[in-house]
């Protein structure tokens, strides 16, 4: 009954965007504001319809309705509430219907806005707005649908579908298949959500950017718009990142945080453009230049956003062959390839509107600069994007299957990387227009010899004598001395100005330009971000043994002993395999840890999850081996020393703060005049 | 349309429009690119070789380090069994197999070729002891005869006719002898076998 | 107490062969101890799971990439080399349980090919950079902001955004 409604209510919604498509085309035929009035109601009805649908399709999750495929298939009798709500994500299908509801979400938030200055970009956004969404929830509706059910023909066989054959019974398997045990983790949970806010909030600006190619207004109108929305659809993808880095390092067993597979890069990909067309747009507003780049660039970032989405599609790792092999995959293709195509003939045809104003005069200047970010952005994601089509390819012309891996992106991606960083710590000293040897030299000293001073101590007191190692943390130093002067200096000359005390010189000036201040915080937590994995990448180590009870690993100085074990059922059908392993160090007791292997009885899974004691200076990271037997007489560990990796996930949080800094809505340029007409009238009126 | 001038200035240094063959270009390198992706797809959708279709000549080294070549075995009802010894439904269909083989071997006319898919020596010789298989096996090399039929795991069967055109084909394992048996006759009386 | 002279004799073929053959057998290079974890993962950490998409061999938790780990095991016990171990690993699985493609043939593509689009990009950021002139000669009349030599004041900022809103408006 309630699986009928849901999946009714989306069959409406879906001819209501079609409608919408439809009467927004009229109004712009017509030139009518009615019509495109109607498109733009259609639009934001579709939310409160998809909202229905969605909360259906968790309540059927959360009443354990197993006759319906999609709740079979993620939840269980013995899930916990949150974990059922959750599941919504879990699977397929009812990530569709909840990307849906997202584009929905936005789009309709985009449509509330005022549009009397930009009226005729309105139909063109509902429109490429409207598009994707149909594109979603004809995908749901017609080959992926979460309301599907099991009946039982008369003949005996058992079949999935909406509407039963005649004469089939309902079947009602008694308990659920359960949601994938790697999927139950507080990460996991979060992670597809926020990778599902950040793509789905890059349509925005993309729709825009279309918007102003279909009606000529070629300027940076579409670029002030959708600036908020571009920097928080990049909060949210580098959070989605980020959590999906940590997911990995807790769960999947293997003591990294990024393994450079295809779906992992599908991801990255969009991250890559979107980070460049970050930086790109500011070029266009002060300079009105790359006003084509930006286009390619937010064209680009769309496309790779729904590939992106398909192959994370429900959060659990699968491969290129799988979204290859499944039905949905030429429809995908075909979806991106005809809006690339399209996207490229209307650029093409407004290339000579998209004239630069001016050029770049200074190689210095921050243009310049931010244009060489480009360049290294853009690189990466060519070493990436060939690296993930490659065995496609290979595999098409030679019949022959090779891997791909990280070996080749981390030896091609890394100096490239390297480069972006050194790039952070010059642009903030160099100004747009015009900027120097001379200039940059005198700003960029101080900076410089901390830095190198800092590198000295560090190497000395750590012995550190791997080159790249050494390249690394001067690059992090640099950049983070930069920062801190910049801000510092800034905060020195306003407190000469206002009297201010350190904190309010610090609040006012952030709040004075936000985008300025958000932006070197941002890079802050960049850096800190790079310090964790020059540490993990470049001085993990491992070890493995089988172990009896009080026999100990070493590692790094680092003693793990094997102290006992317990094995135990829990409520939530799950049988655990719970070590206490004690680490010490020099004879110092450090901390007592607790790897431990759950087996899903439902599911037939194992997942182990590792003992961790965290500093910031560096991880013990240790592992129960769960294809190897384990007792209380014996079990087998793997313990990883993973040096600063702390920070990776600290310059996480600063990111986020930063941006908040950066996105927080600005005073109103319009109030700001209005305050300089009447200070100006007032000694008169006075 | 409005069209709303962007022009700021008439100082700007009047850039080169972009010539027609740029754009040319970069449309067929574009679609160029989209057509490897989409063949790509398009093979990887395609499934194993269909029934019908000739099966390009395979070369086997058995355990014993022979080496048996399709091509000498025209003529020959030729029946390929993927199996590893780390596959339970193999061991199902292990001795199956083999009792389907003892009922053939004397007529000269069928052949069954065992290929070890991604597997260890000691492991698979085991597995073999286990089930007392006598027909030929032997590992599968760099992996290229699974790649051949494009499979997608183990076991799958596949029985070739005496023309080489591929007759039968099972994903799965053999449930009972005389399936063995009826797709073995099945593809002898298949008059484009021949 | 010996016997006779045969006794003597005997003994001290007894005794010299045993002596000899301290001597001369050679050290049982074969009887290695058994390869440990970690000389295994070395290796392992550097081939892939022959079946599993993407999965490194020393992480891979199924039966078949056991079999695989204890492989390696046997093969350094025999005194195989890395090399030869990964050798016989491409002969009996294919090419893609390495790492990276090997470098023949169409492979190639795959170590040019980023090199010539990067050096491809740096040639376009030339292009655009180079036309340009020192500042003065071609800079426009009205482009914004006047070449100034310290990065923007926050005072500067204000303003300017103040001035460009009014140009807009003054535009539109």
């Amino acid at each position: 009954m309630l699986a009928n409604f849901g999946f009714g209510v989306l069959v409406i919604t879906f001819l209501l965007s079609l409608y919408g498509i439809g009467a927004a085309v009229w109004g712009i035929h017509r030139k009518s504001p009615t019509w495109v009035d109607s498109a733009r109601a259609a639009m934001m009805l579709t939310w409160p319809l998809i909202t229905l649908s969605a909360l259906s399709l968790i309540v059927l999750l959360l009443t354990n309705q197993f006759q319906v495929n999609f709740v079979y298939q993620v939840t269980s009798r013995s899930m916990p509430l949150y974990l059922k709500i959750t599941a919504l994500w879990g699977g397929q299908e009812g990530s569709l219907v909840f990307w849906s509801w997202l584009m929905s979400s936005f789009a309709s938030a985009v449509t509330l806005r005022k549009w009397e200055r930009d009226r005729e970009f309105l139909p063109w956004v509902i429109i490429v707005a409207l598009v994707t969404l149909t594109f979603f929830l004809g995908l749901v509706i017609f080959v992926e649908n979460p309301f599907a059910r099991y009946w039982q023909t008369p003949g005996g066989q058992t079949i999935i579908a909406m509407i039963p054959p005649a004469g089939a019974t309902a079947l009602i398997p008694p308990d659920g298949n359960g949601l994938n045990p790697l999927l139950r983790h507080p990460g996991m949970i979060a992670h597809p959500p926020m990778l599902y806010l950040g793509f789905v909030s890059f349509v925005i600006p993309y729709s825009f950017a279309i918007a102003a190619l279909v009606t000529g207004r070629t300027d940076d109108r579409w670029i002030r718009l959708t600036r908020r929305w571009t920097l928080v659809a990049w909060l949210f993808l580098s959070i989605g990142l980020v959590l999906g880095m940590r997911w990995a390092y807790d769960v999947l067993g293997w003591g990294g945080y990024w393994g450079w597979d295809p779906v992992e890069i599908a991801a990255l990909m969009p991250w890559l453009s979107g980070t460049a067309f970050l930086h790109s747009v500011m070029i266009q507003e002060k300079r009105g230049l790359m006003k084509r780049w930006n286009m390619i660039l937010i064209i680009l970032t769309y496309d790779l956003v729904i590939f992106g989405t398909f192959l994370t599609r429900s959060g659990v790792l699968s491969s290129v062959h799988a979204f290859a092999q499944s039905s949905i995959g030429p429809l995908f293709f075909g979806f991106i390839g005809l809006t690339f195509i399209i996207s490229l003939a209307l650029l093409l045809y407004r290339w000579n509107d998209l004239r630069s104003e001016g050029e770049m005069n200074s190689l210095l200047s921050r243009e310049s600069l931010f244009l060489l970010n480009n360049l290294l952005f853009m690189s990466i994601l060519a070493v990436c994007f060939w690296g993930v089509i490659y065995p496609l390819i290979s595999e098409l012309f030679t019949g022959q299957k090779v891997t791909v891996g990280p070996p080749f992106y981390q030896s091609t991606t890394g100096p490239l990387f390297a480069g972006l960083l050194l790039l952070m710590g010059i642009a903030p000293l160099s100004a747009w227009g015009h900027s120097s040897m001379k200039l940059l030299g005198r700003h960029i000293l101080k900076p410089l010899v901390f830095s190198l001073v800092l590198l000295a101590v560090a190497a000395f007191w750590l012995k550190v004598t791997l080159w790249a190692a050494l390249l690394g943390f001067w690059l992090v130093a640099f950049v983070g001395s930069v920062t801190l002067y910049e801000y510092g200096r800034a905060v020195l000359a306003r407190r000469r100005a206002t009297r201010e005390n350190l904190l309010a010189a610090l609040w006012h000036l952030a709040a004075r330009n936000r985008r300025r201040y958000g932006g070197y915080i941002i890079h802050l937590g960049v850096i800190m971000m790079a310090l964790g994995v020059i540490g993990i990448d470049m001085f993990q180590t491992q070890t493995q043994g089988t172990l009896k009870q009080g026999q100990s690993l070493q590692l790094d100085g680092y003693t793990i002993t094997y102290n006992s074990l317990a094995v135990f059922d829990t409520n939530d059908n799950r049988n655990v395999a719970r070590a206490v392993v004690s680490v010490s160090k020099d004879g110092r007791f450090l901390a007592e840890l607790h790897p431990r292997r759950d087996y899903y009885y439902e599911s037939q899974q194992p997942m182990t999850i590792p003992g961790l004691r965290t500093t910031l200076a560096d991880d013990i990271y240790v592992i129960l081996v769960d294809w190897q037997p384990i007792s209380a007489q014996g079990a087998t560990f793997k313990v990883y020393h993973n040096p600063l990796v702390l920070w990776m996930w600290l310059g996480g949080i600063v990111f986020i703060l930063g941006t908040l800094v950066a996105a927080w809505p600005e005073p109103d340029p319009e109030a700001a005049i209005e305050r300089v007409k009447r200070r100006a009238t007032a000694p008169a009126r006075a | 349309m409005a069209e709303v001038t962007t022009e700021r200035t008439p100082a700007v240094r009047a850039t080169r429009s972009l010539p027609a063959w740029a754009v040319v270009l970069a449309f067929i390198l574009l679609l160029g690119f989209l057509a490897i992706i989409g063949l790509g797809l398009k093979r990887t959708q395609q499934g194993p070789i269909a029934v019908g279709q000739p099966v390009p000549p395979l070369t086997l080294t058995t355990f014993d380090g022979q080496q048996i070549h399709t091509a000498d075995l025209k003529g020959k009802i030729i029946l390929i069994n993927f199996w590893a010894s780390w596959c339970d439904p193999c061991k199902t269909e292990a001795p199956i197999l083999e009792s389907a083989w003892q009922e053939y071997k004397d007529s000269g006319q069928v052949v069954f070729l065992g290929v070890d898919y991604v597997d260890t020596e000691p492991e698979a010789r085991a597995f073999m002891a286990a089930y007392n298989i006598t027909y030929i096996n032997g590992p599968d090399l760099g992996t290229r005869i699974a790649q051949t039929f494009r499979i997608r795991g183990v076991p799958e069967n596949y029985i070739l006719g005496p023309n080489g055109k591929l007759g039968y084909a099972l994903i799965g394992g053999f449930e009972s002898l005389d399936q063995v048996k009826s797709a073995i006759e099945q593809v002898r009386s298949d008059p484009r076998m021949q | 107490m010996l016997k006779s002279r045969r006794e003597i004799i005997a003994l001290a073929v007894l005794g010299l062969t045993l002596a000899l053959a301290f001597v001369f057998t050679p050290p049982v290079l074969a009887q290695q101890p058994t390869p440990s974890d970690d000389q295994v993962n070395a290796i392992a950490h550097q081939l892939y799971c022959p079946v599993c998409e993407n999965v490194p061999l020393d992480v891979c938790p199924t039966q078949a990439c056991a079999q695989w780990r204890e492989l390696i095991r046997e093969k350094l016990a025999a005194g195989w080399s890395e090399q030869q171990i990964k050798n016989y690993f491409v002969a009996q699985y294919g090419e893609r349980v390495l790492a990276a493609p090997p470098r023949r043939g169409l492979n190639w593509l795959v170590y040019i090919l980023p090199p010539l689009f990067i050096l491809g990009g740096v040639y376009l950021v030339y292009r655009v950079l180079r036309g340009s002139r020192p500042a003065g000669a071609a800079a426009t009349p009205l482009s914004p902001p006047p070449a100034t030599p310290q990065p923007l004041s926050p005072d500067d900022e204000y303003l300017r955004r103040v001035e460009e809103e009014l140009r807009k408006r003054e535009q539109a």
